[in-house]
Order: structure tokens, then C-alpha cells, then sequence
């Protein structure tokens, strides 16, 4: 036995170069764009309009602190009071009551009456950083959020004194060594109304709701992140009952391991034409063709054949339920509901028009991360075209193909070719990220429609360039042979029409052969009988000779014993002889 | 800014169990001696001497040594008047400097 190997592979640590620390954050995507989360022991400001999440991401940083990173926090709300906190946290998940309870974390509500204060003289805020070094202490809190501190600014006269306090505030924060999120709201020149941004430096992260088409997005960037690298594009992110999330796609590299594993398409003649083993693991595959074409079945199949593998799928689809698609394909034989139950597949119907692209990309890639499927169908991906142009639609495309690829899923588009265009035209024009392009088109003649396939392209195999005609028939997709008739490829009647002469043919040449069978054995058995009769002439012939020959013989003998017996008479002294002929005649 | 626990407390809550309901009562909140904390003390002193002539109660509160009540009652300035009684409540903030604004703010404009 040999000794196992040691991998005497180097190990290249990356430089340690002197980075800032930072503070994780514990909310999905957002530690991956900020490379680590917040600053540590410092201020970041999170700024934006109305109702663009700045609470909810500012309280999720201070619960997933206390909760996952063991950092209690102290949550000072200025806007909102410390039940309904409560309240709001609970539908992402958060039992926040609990951590008070617990003394993980502590909420002040800073209540500010306008109406009851009265200015008289010079003040400061000197209450608040007791307040506030009064709740640190108690807990030990390691994370602070001041949500809005900017409110101060309309609840207390002399916005001179709040500046010079506010910037004292962040001083205080800093040498408390305390990780700190102050939100503001977003101002018409500024990032925040009150330019609080001018004293909180160290990160700043924007986030703002873009509407297009009536329909709206949540986007995050970061402005600024002193003394760290970070994303800086404008990522979309979601917030469900899971909180915040931001699925952003790190590589938009083309550096994708490929897989030179071949899955089937769930239809065993279209893997034949496919080089005779189906799709590339990891590949990307559309399936394009008119309405009524029967794309959602052969998608279906693929997710079926899948499912039979033990794989798991997601099926989106923007334009049919996860109901109404099951029972449409178990009239083809197949029984999508089986791999539901069993939760193999997740169905997942969404209308294009019901949020944004960003976010139907989120929402997709936030459920492929959940489910971890090995296929990801997309039905079809030309209805986003209902709600942003041709050049969206790419990008978002490319995005999710990029993001599958690295994942190393096999993705199935379907794509509708709107009627009167070419059928080779993809509407949303990504024919460049595709591996595997199958088409689907009507073949209309003879005052009949019947449905053809045939793969337009598919990277890295050889495949058949031949055009199929298929029937959806109770089990399924059925690929047909090919006919070739006058006016190209024979299908429907035509081909049935082929079909039933060809038999005819078949029939006939059969006759014929039969015919000269017997004709043959006819000629067989005169040519037998011939030589029966001859043979028989022969042996006549042979016996009489034979007869002739014997009697020949006997009478030379009698001749013979008649000489010796003579020769006895005359005394003819040979003494021999007699013995000699008496031997002879017995 | 010094925070040496002094005591500034001028007590009189004994007072305030027994005082009449025409009495007022006043809570001033600061923080340690500072130059606001003593003047808003010395301030207000005057005025309800000059207004009130021992119809008052005030209760100094020193933050730095009751932390914990700045949250309980609101305070986030320093220092911070608070007319308790009679209704209705009140907060004034400053240094209580401008005797024009104490005295309408803690409605003894017509005494």
C-alpha cells in the first residue's frame, strides 16, 4: 500500500495587506459587496428617500449583530416607537422582544413633542449621550443605530447647536469604539436632508426605489467605504419575510468550469439528434417557436427527465400557474405533480408586469439558492419584454445566465417567436448566450399545421441538422422519422399519405416475390419428377444387363462340369481338373 | 465640561407630597456643573422667586448621576426645564437666559 499524498500543492495566502476591520452585517449579499461588512468601531450612514428600507436594513445589521455575531446593539428610534419596532420585526422574522429580554439588545425611543418645547437659551444634547452611554453600558453594546437622528433637526430649534452636537455625537461614537449605522433621509442635493453625510464618512450606503412602468425596484449602492474596496455598482435587493436580501453576481467573468457531463432532454429521440446524449450539464439551452408550438412541454419534459434522475428543478413561469401547468402536462403523460410533492421541483408563477426585472431576478436567484436545483427553467423568458426594453432584457439575461454558469445549473429558456418574424429571430436577442437553440415551428401545407423541431445550433456536439416533425401524443413528445416528400419534409396526411403508399409498395413487391417463390418450386418439382423418371429407365435398363450377365455366367459354368464330365467318359487322366471344375460350379 | 458628582439637588419633594394643587412643580435636568447647568439653575431660581414666592417645588436632577432618567423622562437637552404642574406640561430648553421665554413658557405671564 502506498502512503496517501500530500497534496504538495502550494498555499498562497493572499498578502495581508493592513485593511480596516470591519463588522459583519449578516444580511445575505450585502457582506459579499462590502467584502466583510461595516467598519468596525465606526459610523456608516444609510440614506434614502421614504420608505426605502433604511430602518429595516439598520435593524437587521443590530439583530443579526446580537444573534449571530454576539455583538449586543442599541437601537435609539427617534421615528418610530419601540412596540411598533416590534412589530415590524417580527414579519421578517426577528423576535426582538425576546433579545430585550434577553439583554441582547436595547431600544430607546426618543420621543420629541415640538409642540411642548420651548427654547430658552443655549442648550446642548448632552442628555442624549448620557441616554445613549447610559444603554451601551448596560448591555455592553458593540453595535449602535440611530434611526433618524436627522428627525432632531425638525423637533428641536437652532440647527447651528444640532450640527455641533451631531458631529460631537459621531466623535463620541468612534472612541466608544462602537460599530454605528445612522440613517437619514434622502435630500434633494444632498445624500441625507440635514448633509449629515459631511461628519459620518467612513461608509456611506444609498438606497433608493426606482419606479419604471409603474412597477418598482429596490436598488442599494455604496457611495463611499473609506480605506476598503467594495462593489459599486447599484445592486437590487429584496426585503421579504426573511429580511433584506441582495443576490449580487460577483462574476461576470466568462472563467466558468464546463462539464462535459450530458443530461437528456427527457425525450429520448431529441437526445439522439442532440449527438446521441442530450444537453451539456451546465449549458444553456432555448426553446423558441410560435404560441401553440408546445414549448411548456418540451420544457416540462426536461424537467420531468430531471426529476426521474433524482435532480432537483425550478420551474418559473410568467405566464401559466404551477396548477394550470400541471394538469396541462399530465394530458401529455406527464405527472409534474409527483416531483412537487416530493420536492423535487419548485413551481414558481410570477407575472412579469408584478415587479421589476432587478427583482424578478433577485426573487429567482434568492429561490435557486434556497432550492439548489441542478435545472432552472425559465417559461418564458420573452415576457419580461412586457416590462422593459430589448437591451434590459439582455443584461438581466446575461446576468442570470452568468450567475447559473457558475453555478454550473442547466438552464432551459423558452422564448416566443412572435408571429410574422423569422422564426430564427430570438425576440429578446440573446441567440449569443445560448449553447443549445431548439426550434419549433408550424410546418403548414396541404391545408394542415403539424409541428417541426430541429436544433438551429448547439455548441460542442454534433447534432442533426435534420427537420423533425413531432406529435404530442399521450406520453409525450414523439419525434417522427423523416419523410421526405416532393415539396420538402412530408408531415401530418402527407406523411401518412407516404406512409400508406409506401405500404401499398411493400405489398406488392411482397405478391410478386411470393409469386416467383412458387413459380420456382413449380419448375423445381418438374425438374424432380424428370429425374425420378429417368432414374427409373436407368434401373430397368441396369437389372435386365445384370440378369443377362448372370445367366451368361451359369451357362458357361454347366459347359464347364459338361467337358470334365466328358472327359470322365473318354478317361481323360487330369486328376485335378474335375476338382478344379467342382469348385467352380458350387 | 466636568462630570464631579456634586450634589445641586435643592429638595423639596417632601413639599410636594403635601403641596396644594395651585402649586407648581418644576423638575430642571442637567448635567454636572457645567456653565449651563449652573446658570439654568440660578436662572430659574430667580424667576420663581420674583413670580411664584414660595408657591413652587423644584426638583434638580443631575443626569450624570441618574443616567437612567433621561430615557425614562425624555430628556435629550441639557439642561431642561420641565413644568409638570400645573397642566399642561411643558419643556424648556436653554439655559433659561431669556427670562421673557421661561416666563410664557411656563405660563406665568399673568401673575
Amino acid at each position: 500500500m502506498t502512503k496517501a499524498k500530500i497534496n504538495p500543492k502550494p498555499t498562497v495566502t493572499p498578502k495581508p495587506k493592513p485593511q480596516i476591520t470591519k463588522a459583519l452585517t449578516g444580511i445575505n449579499g450585502l457582506d459579499i459587496i462590502t467584502e466583510g461588512g461595516l467598519p468596525k468601531g465606526r459610523a456608516s450612514l444609510i440614506c434614502g428617500g421614504t420608505g426605502t428600507g433604511k430602518t429595516m436594513l439598520a435593524m437587521e445589521f443590530l439583530l443579526r449583530g446580537a444573534q449571530q455575531f454576539h455583538e449586543p446593539g442599541v437601537f435609539m428610534a427617534f421615528e418610530e416607537s419601540t412596540n411598533d419596532l416590534i412589530a415590524n420585526v417580527a414579519s421578517i422574522g426577528f423576535d426582538l422582544q425576546g433579545l430585550i429580554t434577553t439583554k441582547k439588545v436595547v431600544v430607546d425611543f426618543v420621543y420629541i413633542e415640538r409642540d411642548e418645547i420651548v427654547e430658552a437659551g443655549e442648550y446642548n444634547l448632552e442628555a442624549l449621550f448620557i441616554r445613549l452611554g447610559a444603554a451601551i453600558d448596560s448591555i455592553g453594546a458593540k453595535r449602535v443605530v440611530l434611526d433618524t437622528i436627522e428627525s432632531l433637526f425638525s423637533s428641536l430649534p437652532n440647527p447651528a447647536v444640532l450640527r455641533a452636537e451631531l458631529r460631537r455625537m459621531f466623535r463620541w461614537l468612534k472612541e466608544k469604539g462602537v460599530t454605528a449605522v445612522i440613517t437619514g433621509e434622502g435630500g434633494t442635493d444632498t445624500l441625507s436632508r440635514q448633509g449629515i453625510e459631511e461628519y459620518v464618512s467612513d461608509c456611506v450606503i444609498d438606497l433608493s426605489i426606482r419606479i419604471e412602468d409603474r412597477v418598482a425596484s429596490r436598488k442599494l449602492r455604496i457611495v463611499k467605504y473609506r480605506g476598503s474596496s467594495h462593489g459599486t455598482n447599484e445592486y437590487p435587493f429584496v426585503i421579504d419575510n426573511e429580511g433584506i436580501s441582495l443576490i449580487p453576481i460577483t462574476s461576470s467573468t466568462l472563467e466558468h468550469a464546463v462539464s462535459t457531463k450530458r443530461v437528456s432532454s427527457g425525450i429520448p429521440r431529441l437526445d439522439t439528434m442532440l449527438g446521441g446524449a442530450g444537453f451539456f450539464e451546465g449549458s444553456v439551452i432555448m426553446v423558441s417557436g410560435p404560441s401553440g408550438t408546445g414549448k411548456t412541454t418540451f420544457m416540462s419534459h426536461f424537467a420531468d427527465a430531471a426529476c426521474r434522475r433524482n435532480e432537483r428543478a425550478v420551474y418559473f413561469s410568467f405566464e401559466e400557474s404551477p396548477a394550470q401547468i400541471i394538469r396541462n402536462m399530465s394530458s401529455v403523460g406527464l405527472n409534474l405533480d409527483q416531483w412537487v410533492k416530493k420536492g423535487l421541483l419548485r413551481m414558481e408563477s410570477r407575472r412579469t408586469t408584478q415587479c421589476g426585472l432587478d427583482m424578478h431576478l433577485v426573487l429567482a436567484q434568492k429561490l435557486i439558492a434556497e432550492h439548489a436545483p441542478n435545472i432552472v427553467i425559465m417559461d418564458p423568458v420573452t415576457s419580461f419584454e412586457d416590462i422593459a426594453n430589448t437591451n434590459d432584457v439582455k443584461r438581466i439575461v446575461m446576468k442570470f445566465v452568468d450567475h447559473m454558469k457558475s453555478l454550473g445549473i442547466t438552464t432551459m429558456f423558452g422564448s416566443l417567436t412572435p408571429s410574422g418574424l423569422p422564426s430564427e429571430s430570438s425576440a429578446v436577442n440573446i441567440s449569443s448566450l445560448i449553447d443549445t437553440w431548439i426550434l419549433l415551428r408550424d410546418l403548414e401545407n396541404n391545408g394542415e399545421r403539424n409541428r417541426g423541431i430541429y436544433i438551429l445550433k448547439s455548441r460542442g456536439m454534433n447534432h442533426s441538422n435534420q427537420v423533425r416533425e413531432f406529435l404530442l401524443s399521450d406520453h409525450g413528445v414523439e419525434i417522427c422519422d423523416v419523410y421526405v416528400g416532393s415539396g420538402g419534409v412530408a408531415t401530418g396526411g402527407a406523411r401518412l399519405n407516404m406512409l400508406a403508399q409506401e405500404k401499398a409498395l411493400g405489398l406488392k413487391l411482397q405478391e410478386e416475390m411470393e409469386l416467383r417463390q412458387f413459380d420456382l418450386e413449380n419448375k423445381r418439382n418438374v425438374l424432380d419428377s424428370k429425374i425420378a423418371a429417368m432414374r427409373a429407365e436407368f434401373a430397368a435398363q441396369e437389372a435386365g444387363n445384370l440378369k443377362m450377365i448372370a445367366q451368361e455366367k451359369t451357362r458357361q459354368s454347366q459347359l464347364s462340369v459338361d467337358r470334365t464330365a466328358m472327359g470322365k467318359v473318354r478317361n481323360v487322366d487330369e486328376r485335378h481338373t474335375p476338382v478344379k471344375a467342382k469348385r467352380k460350379s458350387k | 465640561m466636568t462630570d464631579k458628582p456634586i450634589d445641586l439637588r435643592v429638595h423639596k419633594k417632601t413639599e410636594s407630597a403635601t403641596a396644594p394643587s395651585n402649586k407648581w412643580l418644576l423638575r430642571l435636568y442637567v448635567a454636572g456643573t457645567t456653565a449651563h447647568s449652573m446658570s439654568a439653575i440660578a436662572n430659574i431660581k430667580k424667576i420663581c422667586e420674583e413670580k411664584l414666592d414660595g408657591r413652587y417645588v423644584l426638583e434638580v436632577i443631575d443626569l450624570y448621576q441618574q443616567p437612567q432618567l433621561a430615557a425614562g423622562h425624555q430628556i435629550i437637552a441639557i439642561p431642561t426645564l420641565i413644568k409638570e404642574l400645573p397642566p399642561p406640561l411643558r419643556r424648556i430648553i436653554g439655559d433659561l437666559s431669556n427670562t421673557e421665554k421661561v416666563v410664557v413658557g411656563l405660563d406665568l405671564k399673568s401673575l
